[in-house]
């Protein structure tokens, strides 16, 4: 198993070298996009052209288009590396320096790509189609806002006026049921290894499972009187610092939302998972809304507080940002550090033992379990790491817009993150980063841009002004994309050689290391299949 | 060594697998009916009968997919009913279906590597990390489909898809699949369907081996009674659920309860003689 270095030539016709053609293009679009963000330039002869919004969001879709073609490309690694670490950590954070919105748009396009990896886990990966998944979201959205927020002295404030007859010692009981109860919880769990279990067995591990909710009840409502009179001095929530515990704390608490919903649901399959994940996701927002008292309902929470990093700030003042760009900036970083995060966990799960039973439940459900493969279980851990990675962007959505409520995560949102997975090619993760981009892009830049273009033209009439009919074109463009490539615009490397088995084929085992995947030339993909896609591709990709 | 094995009396050697008064009801369906069998050690068996028997409802059972109405299950001695899937081949029981089911996505070494899943120790974290532990883990899934695939025949075939292997191969493949748990027992449920002669003698060659180069017991479901009478060391009859007889093929062959479930009652009375009993 010798990893393949994707720039030898091991085929009969090996793809062209374009280290060259990258280059011109990196330089091009970053000529561009810094140009068409530059004060002095817009006001000369071209300003016209450049502040075009048509153009501007083509000129920036060119410029994302270069991690993409520094993915695909057969081109020399260090050209490779230096397109896909220059574009996203200085040309971009550059252009950005002078619009913001630019940093906004690419942390979106991250927080979508965060997701749809999540989703691409238990949808592509193991096969279980969820449509509740933005309810993880904003478990991870809710847990930071919910206590980075004025709202943490509002709930200790009700909770000082009343106090019931919780003191002290509501805090040892607490405590005491969560101890006895999770212990015997994890003692039950061990003999169930071992032994059959009996009925018996399953009431006492249900009666445990409602001690342990209990326990965490009169505990956390204990600290919430004990800490009442703290209410004063968290006015604006907890401090800053907490970020990096939180950005922990919302992994786990997605994770462990995603298993709570799993256990009910997993024995079902296919369309009827969809539909009772689509229910559940949809109690989580309800829960939002009617949760008063902890999530402001409708109202939503605001301002969520980000966290302070004192030396990324002087850092970033050093490099000429102003200050009310720093926080963005921060968060651009840390989003590109953890979807390299999520990716590289991604692809090391997909080759190991764990990912391998995902793919095979996904095969075949009833063969996996007969080779072994504990069904209940290994779905759980695919929901609930697909939640986990949610999670963390959700609590990073909620730093970066200051406000969260629960219209910000309905359905449509779950439709949204699925169609990129499908879009871009289920199972397939820079297919998924992809399809993201691509619709977070269409989104946010390119149908926005049309219709403002096309807004004041006299002749198009008000009812067929693309600037009305945004939904319309997405969705025929969404249609034609999958009717031309239903397999996605990246399509999974298993998806490939299903369709094109006849062609030769070699072992792909080459490992994409962490640094390159951070900055997506990572390659996940068989590099032989390169040449075919880009040509298909770059219709796509604009 | 063969040959001895198959000469001994099954019933005083010691049993890997003891099925004891097994009896599985649908509705009102009786299924498989009051049957008790026992797998002596390293041997090779069938269950033959008629369709509509109630043999893959029997294998279902052994293997964890239904739970038994009645009756106890004992692999080596440790109870089985009660146990999911996963867990009955965590314990050493391994089979084969009969519908191919491959994962057809996944290449023949991954879908061995599938099989390896139960006795790989790395977990979710390791995964993660790149742990030596996942290093270790991971090459030994590796080696074990390597020597899968050679034992079987199919190492031209490592990276292919599995649903791109001729017919018969995907039959082996998925025998190499079950072999890779290293199972005490393996249930082989029709394997010789649809397989030309050739293939067959091939298949009967490999069940062989099963039994004498690895040590596992086989027990297999099947139609091709050449094949069965010449491979089986002893033979259980099923016919509307219920045990109808057992013993040596040769036995089982001459015993008229079986020629009147294969052939009805008139054939059994002698109406058409000898020649159309169920044998080749």
């Amino acid at each position: 198993m010798t990893a393949i270095n994707p720039t030898q030539p091991n085929r009969a016709k090996p793809a062209p070298d374009r280290t060259i053609l990258l280059i011109l293009f990196f330089v091009v679009t970053s000529a561009l996009l810094l140009s068409s963000h530059n004060q002095a330039v817009l006001n000369g002869s071209l300003g016209g052209l450049l502040r075009n919004p048509i153009f501007e969001a083509l000129v920036v879709s060119l410029f994302l288009a270069n991690v993409l073609f520094a993915y695909l490309w057969r081109a020399a690694p260090w050209a490779r590396a230096l397109v896909g670490i220059g574009s996203l950590l200085l040309v971009l954070p550059m252009a950005g320096r002078e619009d913001t919105s630019l940093l906004d748009l690419s942390i979106q396009i991250m927080i979508f790509s965060a997701l749809a990896l999540g989703l691409n886990i238990v949808v592509g990966l193991a096969g279980l189609l969820d449509l509740g998944y933005v309810a993880f979201f904003a478990v991870g959205a809710y847990t930071w806002g919910i206590f980075a927020s004025p709202r943490l002295s509002s709930i200790l404030k009700y909770y000082g006026e009343n106090p019931g007859a919780t003191n002290a010692a509501t805090l040892a009981i607490g405590l005491f049921l969560l101890v006895v109860t999770a212990a015997s919880m994890i003692y039950m769990r061990r003999m169930s290894d071992k032994t059959a279990p009996t009925r018996l067995s399953s009431w006492a591990f249900g009666l445990a499972s409602f001690g342990l909710l209990a326990g965490i009840i009169l505990t956390v409502r204990a600290i919430a009187v004990l800490g009442a009179s703290n209410a004063a001095g968290l006015a604006t929530g907890i401090d800053s610092n907490f970020f990096w515990l939180f950005l922990a704390l919302s992994i786990m608490a997605a994770a462990i939302v995603g298993v709570l919903i799993g256990l009910p649901v997993l024995k079902l399959k296919g369309d009827y998972l969809a539909i009772i994940t689509l229910g559940l996701g949809e109690v989580i927002r309800v829960l939002a809304n009617n949760l008063d008292l902890y999530t402001a309902g409708s109202q939503g929470i605001t301002p969520i507080k980000s966290a302070a990093v004192p030396w990324f700030n002087s850092l970033a003042g050093f490099l000429g940002f102003s200050e009310d760009q720093y926080y963005l900036l921060f968060l651009y970083v840390l989003v590109l550090v953890v979807v390299g995060v999520i990716l590289l966990v991604n692809v090391r799960l997909d080759r190991s033992r764990i990912g391998r039973a995902w793919i095979a439940i996904r095969d075949d459900e009833v063969a996996a379990q007969a080779m072994g493969v504990p069904l209940v279980q290994t779905k759980l851990i695919a929901f609930a790491t697909g939640a986990s990675f949610a999670g963390v962007m959700g609590m990073i959505f909620a730093a970066k817009q200051t406000f969260i409520s629960p219209e910000s995560f309905n359905l449509f949102q779950s439709i949204g993150v699925l169609s990129m997975v499908i879009l871009g090619g289920m199972g397939s993760f820079p297919g998924v980063i992809l399809g993201a981009t691509v619709v977070t892009l269409l989104n946010l830049r390119i149908l926005p841009g049309l219709g403002e273009a096309t807004a004041n033209i006299p002749w198009i009439p008000q009812q067929v002004n693309p600037g009305q009919l945004q939904r319309l074109v997405f969705g025929v463009i969404l249609v034609t994309i999958m009717l031309l490539r239903p397999e996605g615009l990246l399509p999974n490397k298993r998806r490939v050689l299903e369709l094109h088995h006849d062609e030769n084929q070699e072992d792909d085992s080459a490992e994409g290391n962490a640094g390159a995947l951070g900055t997506g030339t990572g390659d996940v993909y068989s590099p032989g299949k390169a040449p075919t896609k880009e040509n298909d591709r770059s219709g796509g990709a604009k | 060594m063969t040959a001895s094995l198959s000469k001994r009396n099954p019933a005083s050697s010691s049993n890997i697998l003891e099925v004891e008064n097994v009896t599985k009801i649908f509705g009102g369906l009786t299924a498989v009916n009051d049957v008790t069998m026992n797998i002596p050690d390293r041997s090779i068996i069938s269950v033959i009968g008629p369709n509509g028997a109630g043999k893959t409802t029997f294998f279902n059972m052994i293997t964890g997919i239904y739970t038994p109405t009645k009756g106890t299950i004992r692999l080596a001695g440790r109870e089985m009913v009660g146990l999911r899937p996963d867990q009955v081949v965590e314990a050493g029981i391994a089979r084969t279906f009969q519908n191919i089911r491959l994962f057809s996505t996944m290449s023949s070494e991954e879908n061995i590597m599938v099989g390896r899943h139960v006795r790989l120790k790395s977990s979710f974290l390791d995964a993660v990390l790149h742990t030596k532990k996942f290093h270790e883990s991971e090459s030994e899934a590796r080696e074990a489909a390597r020597v899968m695939l050679d034992f079987v025949g199919l190492s031209k075939w490592r990276n292919e898809l599995a649903t791109n292997l001729p017919y018969g191969d995907q039959r082996k493949l998925e025998i190499a699949r079950a072999l890779a748990t290293t199972p005490k027992l393996v249930l082989l449920d029709e394997p010789a369907a649809g397989m030309n002669p050739r293939e067959t003698e091939d298949l009967k060659a490999l069940i062989r081996r099963i039994r004498d180069d690895l040590g596992v017991t086989v027990c297999l479901i099947e139609h091709d009674m050449r094949l069965v009478m010449t491979l089986s060391e002893y033979i259980t009859v099923l016919d509307y659920g219920s045990k109808i007889s057992e013993g040596l093929p040769h036995q089982v062959r001459n015993d008229p309860r079986v020629m009147e479930a294969y052939l009805g009652r008139g054939a059994a009375a002698g109406e058409y003689g000898k020649e159309a009993t169920p044998n080749a």
